[in-house]
């Protein structure tokens, strides 16, 4: 825009730019890479909010019932039948007064029941822990394989760049629910644990694309052939030299992937071919109780609603990551904000000939 | 660029080759063919066992049971097509698939085609009001999208869309306040998009919010929802909007030949409405025939924009063509609204139109227009759900790609040139933005492949996936892998296709090749 300029007065919107940059730049002197991300990811109110909702999730989830032999606080747990208490096993949950309800309770069974009194609270939280823990696995798993597969293909490039690649296309030639499903019914009695595994083995190709293209451009970078001159072997510059600078796409995919593995796991146990009773997760919640969704609504809300929430805060986090690490982007400048502009330059004009 | 494609061609067989191989095998580690023969108390299960062994060749081992399904499958390039038996119904699977392929690629083209369209218009419209509340309200219902599970929004779509829409037919009357509300909610919706000045929001948000009221209160009056139609007077009104609005957006106003050529086109659509609607009873129509009007309409569009001529008969014939295809489905639209209320009315439906299982009325009689909008109300649902999920990735994605279009040199050069912002946005950046967009569209398919998995499931649709599902759970290889070799090919395929696209609409791609 500077080009758009007159001779200018303190005021105009070249100098206001010149003067926003200096200010980003004072912002960001003497502060490390992470420090500037941190601050950027923090300012991020969607980003900020998104945390805070998915930790405050996780820590009800995982103290409410407790975590493996270790109790939580609740009183129910999701396998054992209650007597049911309101008619058809409705939530005891209900609103504050000024929100339209009568006075704010939680009660015995605050997400209500279903048709044998099992206590859906219990049932959501412990599904919730499952979800949790299965998007966990397959994103770390995921991760390590793709930052593998794309760092090797990326640094060694030639034969070894080609066979990794065709075996990345093979892999997304399929869609992952289809290849999920076949892999989920092959581990269908094993338990949550290795489904994860199988899923995390086939979710990394885009991460490895990633990482691919990254180590590509920074291996050509002055500071790998100076670690290179230096004496330093290929293992120790692509884990002490690359892998730092590639660690923005990492980390955003990999929150990105987790969103994805959420939704993943819940379609899978939602067709039968993920987590398996006696295991509960969110999504075999939401397919158990599918067809009662006309007489008790409350079964199938609670567990969809915790996913959502789960993945939404998630793709809110990788959205804050994104333009932490990724400060490039700019603003477009909009017609509104040329006409703007030209209406003060044209104001400039006139004042510096009423001054003639 | 023969050679270029004939790799392509060559490395696309071998990676459905390798896929399949991969696939069989870990299918056949899957499932288990005994399952219903472990818990059998049948007195003759070691026999039923041995003979299932034998039907199923389960003693070989499983390369050479691949390497003979492959030969079978293999048929189908010359036309002799043996995928395999459903051993359960006893039936082939080629015969089983017709009709699955058939309806699931309806579904999938239906919802891809919907959601490329409104999600590159939305992305486009929040990247040109970047930082806006409109923007962060798109953003926020892309990553709402974006985090909502399929099957979760199907049962819901079932219970509220579906139920309460037919119980609002029952008694079809729009009232007040909903008609107030959804007027006020398209007038904030539309003065977001279109921005500017405080005065032009108003008057934006005051046109809009009229528009709905007055509509609402059309409907109510003339008992539209019971028996609808656009009648002659509203294909004209809105034929002649089209061309104006077509032409706004592809030539500007400015071009009097492109506007009167679109016009000219609006006004044949409007002249032919009686004519065609006798047409309709001297013939047999078919999807065929349908497709093939709309080509002829499209053409005619062609011819009436060179006819008007001019310096720019290109650009006229191509606004004519444009506008002729809307013209058209407001003809073809008008025809099926005629055919509505006997339709809701007949003994099958009972006035319960919208379809939440299956794919079409079972024992449904009647003309060509029955069957299609029966076909139609068991799409609305499922194609609904799918849009919703690709439309989200669309949005973020033409957004993505608008914005860093905009801040190229070449939007400054345009800019400085004094072109107008029309010009700028729909000529330089739009097309430019789209590019990008063709390598996304392939991916995309393959992922509302999958998502049809559960669609399909939820609204008991008789498509592959649903097949895949079954299959999958009685453990019958064969219909998996089935499958699997098609979804493969179609992938593939689709690769293929984007590939083909961006060469041609990208010359840089061909240079690098």
């Amino acid at each position: 825009m500077s080009n758009l300029e007159p001779p200018m007065e303190p005021g105009h919107a070249g100098e206001v730019e010149h003067a926003e940059n200096a200010i980003e730049l004072k912002e960001v002197e003497g502060l490390s890479q992470g420090q500037i991300v941190r601050k950027r990811f923090f300012r991020h109110w969607g980003a900020l909010g998104g945390l805070i909702t998915l930790l405050a999730v996780m820590i009800l989830a995982y103290s409410s019932i407790g975590v493996g032999p270790i109790p939580g606080w609740w009183k129910y747990d999701h396998a054992t039948t209650n007597d049911v208490l309101n008619p058809l096993g409705g939530p005891t949950l209900s609103m504050p007064t000024w929100l339209g309800g009568s006075g704010f309770e939680i009660g015995e069974h605050p997400f209500g029941q279903d048709e044998v009194g099992r206590d859906i609270f219990a049932a959501t939280m412990k599904g919730a822990q499952t979800s949790i823990n299965v998007m966990l696995l397959i994103g770390i798993i995921s991760t390590i394989v793709g930052l593998a597969v794309g760092a090797v293909a990326g640094f060694f490039r030639g034969r070894i760049d080609d066979g990794l690649m065709r075996f990345t296309d093979l892999v997304i030639t399929l869609p992952v629910l289809v290849v999920g499903s076949v892999l989920g019914k092959m581990v269908e009695s094993s338990g949550a644990l290795l489904l994860a595994i199988a899923l995390g083995l086939i979710s990394w190709t885009t991460l490895a694309r990633l990482v691919r293209a990254e180590f590509l451009t920074l291996r050509e970078r002055e500071f790998v052939d100076a670690a290179r001159v230096a004496g330093a072997s290929n293992f120790r510059i692509m884990f002490k030299h690359m892998i730092p600078n590639a660690m923005g796409v990492i980390i955003v995919n990999t929150t990105l992937l987790m969103s994805a593995a959420i939704l993943l796991e819940a379609a899978l146990s939602f067709l039968g071919f993920g987590v398996q009773s006696p295991d509960v997760s969110l999504g075999t919640l939401i397919s158990r109780y599918q067809n009662s969704f006309a007489t008790r609504p409350w079964l199938f809300w609670w567990p969809g609603l915790f996913i959502i929430i789960i993945a939404l805060t998630i793709n809110f986090i990788g959205d804050g990551l994104r333009d932490a690490f990724d400060p490039r982007q700019k603003s477009v400048t909009s017609a509104r904000k040329l006409a703007k502009a030209e209406a003060r330059m044209r104001l400039d004009m006139q004042n510096a000939d009423g001054q003639l | 660029m023969v050679k270029f494609f004939g790799k392509r061609f060559l490395a696309s067989a071998l990676v459905v080759l390798v896929s399949t191989a991969i696939m069989y095998f870990l299918v056949d580690l899957a499932i288990d063919p005994y399952e219903d023969l472990r818990t059998s108390t049948a007195p003759n299960k070691a026999e039923l066992i041995a003979q299932r062994t034998a039907e199923l060749r389960l003693d070989e081992p499983v390369v050479t049971r691949y390497v003979g399904w492959l030969t079978n499958a293999a048929g189908c390039a010359v036309g002799n097509c043996q995928l395999g038996v459903d051993w359960q119904k006893n039936q082939a699977v080629t015969d089983i698939l017709g009709g699955a392929v058939a309806n699931t690629l309806k579904l999938v083209t239906a919802a891809s085609l919907i959601a490329i369209v409104l999600g590159a218009m939305v992305g486009l419209v929040s990247a040109l009001r970047q930082y806006t509340g409109f923007d962060y309200s798109v953003t926020f219902m892309a990553f709402l999208f974006y985090s909502l599970p399929v099957f979760w929004v199907a049962v819901l779509a079932k219970a509220f869309l579906a139920i309460k829409f037919n119980d609002f037919l029952a008694d079809p009357h729009i009232p007040l306040w909903v008609a107030v509300m959804l007027g006020v909610i398209w007038g904030v919706i539309l003065q977001a998009a279109v921005a500017g000045d405080a005065r032009r929001r108003l008057t934006t948000f005051a046109g809009a919010a009229a528009v709905v009221i007055g509509l609402s209160v059309y409907v109510n009056l003339t008992d539209w929802f019971t028996d609808p139609s656009l009648g002659i007077i509203w294909v004209t009104v809105l034929s002649a909007g089209i061309a104006v609005g077509i032409t706004a957006l592809s030539t500007g106003l400015g071009n009097r030949r492109a506007l009167g050529a679109a016009l000219t086109v609006a006004g044949i659509g409007a002249a032919l409405y009686y004519p065609m609607l006798y047409f309709w009873n001297y013939v047999d129509e078919s999807w065929l025939m349908i497709f093939g009007l709309a080509l002829v309409a499209v053409l005619v569009g062609v011819a009436v924009g060179f006819a008007w001529g001019g310096q720019d008969k290109a650009q006229s014939a191509r606004t004519a063509a444009l506008t002729a295809f809307p013209v058209a489905a407001l003809l073809f639209i008008d025809r099926l609204m005629l055919s509505w209320e006997a339709y809701t009315n007949s003994p099958i439906i009972r006035g319960r139109p919208i379809a939440t299982i299956g794919s079409s009325t079972p024992n449904l009689e009647g003309s060509f227009w029955f069957f299609t909008i029966d076909s139609f109300t068991h799409l609305v649902l499922p194609s609904l759900t799918l849009i919703l999920i690709s439309f989200a990735g669309y949005t973020r994605y033409s957004r993505a790609s608008m914005l860093e279009v905009m801040n190229q040199d070449y939007i400054r050069t345009a800019r400085a040139k004094g072109l107008t912002e029309r010009t700028v946005v729909m000529r330089h950046a739009f097309r430019n933005a789209l590019l990008p967009l063709a390598s996304v569209v392939p991916v995309d398919i393959i992922t509302l492949v999958g998502g049809a998995v559960l669609t399909e499931t939820v609204f008991g649709w008789f498509g592959m996936g649903r097949l895949f599902v079954d299959a999958l759970d009685n453990n019958q290889q064969d219909v998996v892998m089935s499958y699997i070799l098609i979804v493969g090919i179609l992938a593939v395929v689709a690769n293929f296709v984007a590939d083909l696209v961006y060469a041609v609409l990208d010359p840089r791609i061909r240079v690098s090749s």
